[in-house]
């Protein structure tokens, strides 16, 4: 992180954001952020997305007869094995 | 094989179906957990493990949720998701004698499942590797315009629908990463492993799939003030 927030523009911060995310240091705590209205707030909204994610998707159940065509695909394949076997 | 039903201390809590208990076959333990698993569980892996289409049949029955949702999660269409859940399932026959237990099964399936899915998406001709260039957000869409305004800030809290309905808009490339990632649990190590790619690419690839969601609900907040409004 550089000790010459001023200097640098939201382009370049954002530029260098993934990476910083990705390294698990406290991006809050950068310097360009406590000047920055802006990418407070875009570093506020990845973190919501983020933290949203954990909570999406609930499970659902597949068709019913879902199962039933795997038995035949798998039944499929053994006669097929059998064939080749004898 | 016969068709099958799942006893009643094994079945999916979600369902309500009705079951018939089967007398247990003789179990064969072939792999040593790597943590205590459900010993019920683990009784019926080791009868499915050993050729007990029976068995096979329960392990479907308990994990069958949580695959289908993975594989519809990753695709984000149904056919699909129902081809791949086939598809994974059917590997699983192939493959469960070759688990040993050096991961918990749920972990071991989920991730044969994945695997799964990213062959599938490779035979139709999405290249896994080169995404980003296949994905790169055109100039007026990019991170530049996206960190916007204050007043276009998200809410605290996000409609799970609205946030759903985005991320299955999501171009596939940055669906798939930002599933694995945020929704499914996994290291851009791992993920970088399952795709083939660079964890820079995986770090690279989650940012814009994270800001896309951002543009993308904002619109929405946009559109319903809008309605609002008139």
């Amino acid at each position: 992180m550089s000790g010459e927030p001023k200097q640098i523009s939201c382009a370049e911060f954002q530029s260098h954001l993934s990476e910083l995310i990705g390294s698990g240091a406290d991006v809050s705590a950068h310097p360009h952020l406590q000047n920055c209205a802006l990418c407070q707030a875009l570093l506020a909204d990845l973190q919501t997305i983020a933290d949203a994610a954990r909570q999406l998707f609930t499970n659902v159940e597949p068709p019913d007869d879902l199962w039933k065509q795997i038995e035949s695909a798998i039944e499929k394949e053994e006669n097929e094995e059998d064939k080749d076997t004898h | 094989m016969p068709q099958s039903e799942v006893p009643a201390h094994l079945a999916d809590p979600a369902e309500n179906e009705s079951v018939t208990p089967q007398p247990p076959a003789e179990p064969v333990v072939r792999y040593a957990p790597a943590s205590a698993p459900d010993p019920a569980e683990a009784e019926v892996l080791a009868r499915a493990q050993a050729g007990d289409h029976h068995a096979f049949a329960q392990l479907y029955a308990l994990h069958k949720r949580r695959i289908y949702s993975l594989c519809l999660r990753m695709v984000g269409n149904i056919a699909e998701a129902e081809d791949m859940t086939q598809e994974a399932f059917l590997q699983l026959h192939r493959k469960i004698a070759t688990f040993r237990g050096d991961s918990a099964f749920s972990t071991w399936l989920h991730r044969l499942a994945i695997n799964v899915v990213l062959m599938q998406l490779r035979k139709k001709g999405l290249n896994l590797i080169s995404l980003d260039e296949a994905m790169e957000p055109t100039p007026e869409e990019g991170p530049g315009r996206s960190f916007g305004a204050p007043d276009l800030r998200l809410s605290g809290s996000i409609d799970r629908l609205a946030l759903e309905r985005a991320v299955a808009d999501l171009p596939a490339g940055y669906r798939l990463i930002f599933i694995l990632h945020d929704v499914e649990g996994y290291e851009h190590n791992e993920i970088a492993t399952m795709l083939d790619c660079s964890i820079g690419n995986s770090k690279s690839q989650l940012h814009k799939a994270r800001l896309k969601l951002r543009e993308t609900l904002q619109a929405q907040g946009r559109t319903s003030a809008k309605e609002t409004q008139s």
